[in-house]
């Protein structure tokens, strides 16, 4: 599979990376090395192989609806960049709401 | 394709006369009625001071671990189950990735190509009989998170919008289904429905004004041309829809701009990128937003911070077995059992599982089903409408209600009466009997009451002429002299005994 500079303009752009001509360059160079090392894998008959979901064997894991403490309002806020002492505060938003 | 839209019944009053079939498909998020978030201990109580329910793992931080709150698989396949749906065996969680402020750690956990439960369906029918029976299927339910809360206040002048993370992480079950519904009526009817189903099983208190339930609605018209082709307009997800009469607004509103523009523009599906239009409420119109993005734009891969659940019939009956019974199964339940009709058992279910419960104590202590649902329906709804209380807390009990509605039928009192004091007895909480005293209300004895009719008798020559000539009506001037002479006396019982001491004469 070609990795094509404009895959990797777009991955870049959903990932609000900012990439100069040069990076994407690289970028596209390094990335296509990557994926024809990992297309070795191809050459494999993975016919009849269930798709692993997890690398893990174990499967549910679960903990009880009991509520444990939750972090002081401080404690919450501290590492923000910028807050009010009650929100976090982020450069405005306006008009559209997030993808639930 | 072209066949299966042409073939659709267009059952629906308001589909007859249109030039188009409208076709909805809806995208419900349902908050589960859980007490912790889905991957965290925190709490998921309404109404917390901002930012008091996080820990590191809802914000995001580096390091923390996600674990699944068992409860919230728990209700979730259990309403799964309730609308018909197949449970898989095997599920797991992916990442779907996004930016924006409210969602911390730049993804959110949901399921992509493995969901817990698929292949499901709800049947809606209008007890007005405005649109016929409505199955709708489901295409899918899954279990996700909740993203936090951005506000933005224009009105201060702030450059800055705030967030609240205490939303963050909250369980969510989404429902999305086939596009079936056919007009925006049997779209309103059919997420009350789900709403109702959702209560009873006690899955989600379904409150929307807390955001506990919120609806995405799909909407296209299908256009049958002169060449007999069906032009099919682009589709238009509506979003910020706050109630299920919104709903129904947003997509008449938005059905009659299809129609508009495709005879404008005759743009049809396919011709651009998938809608989204927000509907603003108070000016009543729905607004474009930004394109949506395409689920490849979400760079979805399985979430490795979690591991996949797998579900044995075993654990899936144990799941389902504490299931209630679902509105629909409960209609007919009480429609056979109580010798009601399906209008009666449809209004007395849609009250919720507790107004049913008191409805079913009074038709078993009276032995009579039809005599109850009257009363529920007309004086109880009545009582709780003024008085503004939930059933929970209705100050009279069904014991107190029967005793009274007895008496009603025992001829102590006629019904007007009966009103006056099952108002006395909600406003004070005190029986039947205790009010009537207390309003000087008795129960008039048989010789009080002969001698009162033997008095109106004789004293009213003309109407017992009348009523000896053949005009029986004539004894309803004695009922208006028996009220003055003494307020309590039946009314019903002074007609009957007056016309017995006339025909003796
Ligand atoms: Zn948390």
């Amino acid at each position: 599979m070609a990795i094509t500079r404009s895959d990797v303009a777009k991955v870049a752009s959903l990932a609000r990376l900012e990439l100069s001509n040069v990076e994407l360059d690289t970028m596209t160079r390094d990335l296509q090395g990557i994926v024809g090392f990992i297309s070795s894998l191809d050459e494999l008959d993975t016919s009849g192989v269930e798709p692993l979901a997890h690398p893990l064997g174990t499967q549910n894991v679960f903990r009880e609806d009991i509520p444990t403490d939750s972090l002081s309002l401080s404690e919450a806020l501290q590492s923000a960049p910028r807050h009010d002492g009650k929100y976090f505060l982020v450069p405005a938003v306006l008009g559209e709401t997030g993808s639930a | 394709m072209m066949m299966a839209a042409a073939s659709q019944p267009t059952t629906s009053a308001t589909t007859d006369v249109l030039p188009y079939t409208i076709v909805i498909g809806l995208e419900v998020h349902v908050q589960l009625l859980t007490r912790t978030k889905l991957f965290c201990g925190c709490s998921t109580a309404f109404g917390a001071a901002p930012n008091t329910q996080t820990c590191p793992v809802c914000l995001g931080l580096p390091g923390s671990l996600p674990v699944m709150n068992h409860e919230a698989f728990i209700l979730a396949v259990r309403a799964a189950k309730a609308l018909s749906c197949r449970i898989a065996e095997f599920t797991k969680w992916d990442r779907k990735h996004y930016f924006y402020p409210d969602l911390p750690k730049g993804y959110q956990i949901s399921q992509f190509d493995l969901p817990f439960s698929s292949d499901g369906k709800l049947l809606v029918c209008d007890s007005k009989g405005r649109f016929a029976p409505r199955t709708v299927g489901i295409v899918r339910v899954h279990l996700e998170e909740d993203a936090g809360k951005s506000i933005h206040d224009e009105s201060t002048g702030c450059a800055d919008s705030r967030i609240d993370l205490n939303r963050t992480g909250v369980p969510l079950m989404e429902i999305v289904t086939q596009p079936d519904l056919r007009s925006p009526q049997e779209a309103r009817a059919w997420l009350n429905e789900l709403k109702l189903l959702l209560v009873y099983l006690k899955v989600s208190d379904c409150n929307m004004q807390e955001g506990s339930l919120r609806v995405d609605a799909n909407i296209n018209l299908h256009i049958p041309l002169p060449d007999g082709r069906i032009a099919k307009t682009p589709i238009v997800e509506i979003k910020n829809v706050n109630s299920f009469r919104s709903v129904e607004r947003a997509l008449l509103y938005e059905a009659s701009r299809q129609w508009d523009e495709f005879n404008h523009t005759h743009a049809e599906i396919g011709s651009s990128p998938k809608q989204t239009r927000g509907w603003d409420d108070p000016a009543g119109v729905t607004r474009a937003q930004r394109h949506k993005e395409e689920s490849s734009d979400y760079r979805y891969f399985p979430e490795p911070d979690l591991v996949p659940v797998t579900v044995s019939e075993t654990e899936l009956s144990l799941m389902t077995s504490a299931q209630g019974e679902t509105p629909a199964l409960l209609r007919s339940r009480l429609e056979s059992q109580w010798s009601i009709s399906a209008y009666d058992a449809d209004v007395l279910v849609n009250q919720g599982i507790a107004f049913v419960g008191y409805f079913e104590r009074l038709a078993t202590i009276l032995s009579d089903g039809k005599s109850a649902s009257n009363w529920m329906q007309q004086d109880v709804m009545r009582m709780l409408n003024e008085n503004t209380v939930a059933i929970e807390s209705f100050p009279v009990r069904a014991e107190g209600l029967a005793a009274l509605i007895a008496q009603v039928s025992s001829g102590a009192f006629d019904t007007s009466r009966a009103r006056d004091i099952f108002s006395e007895m909600v406003k004070t909480g005190r029986s039947a009997a205790e009010v009537a005293a207390s309003m000087g209300i008795a129960d008039v004895g048989d010789d009080e009451l002969m001698s009162l009719c033997r008095e109106l008798v004789a004293c009213n020559p003309k109407i017992v002429a009348d009523v000896k000539g053949g005009k029986e009506q004539a004894a309803a001037g004695l009922l208006g002299q028996a009220k003055k002479k003494n307020p309590n006396v039946n009314p019903g019982k002074v007609r009957q005994l007056c016309l017995e001491l006339i025909r003796a004469m």
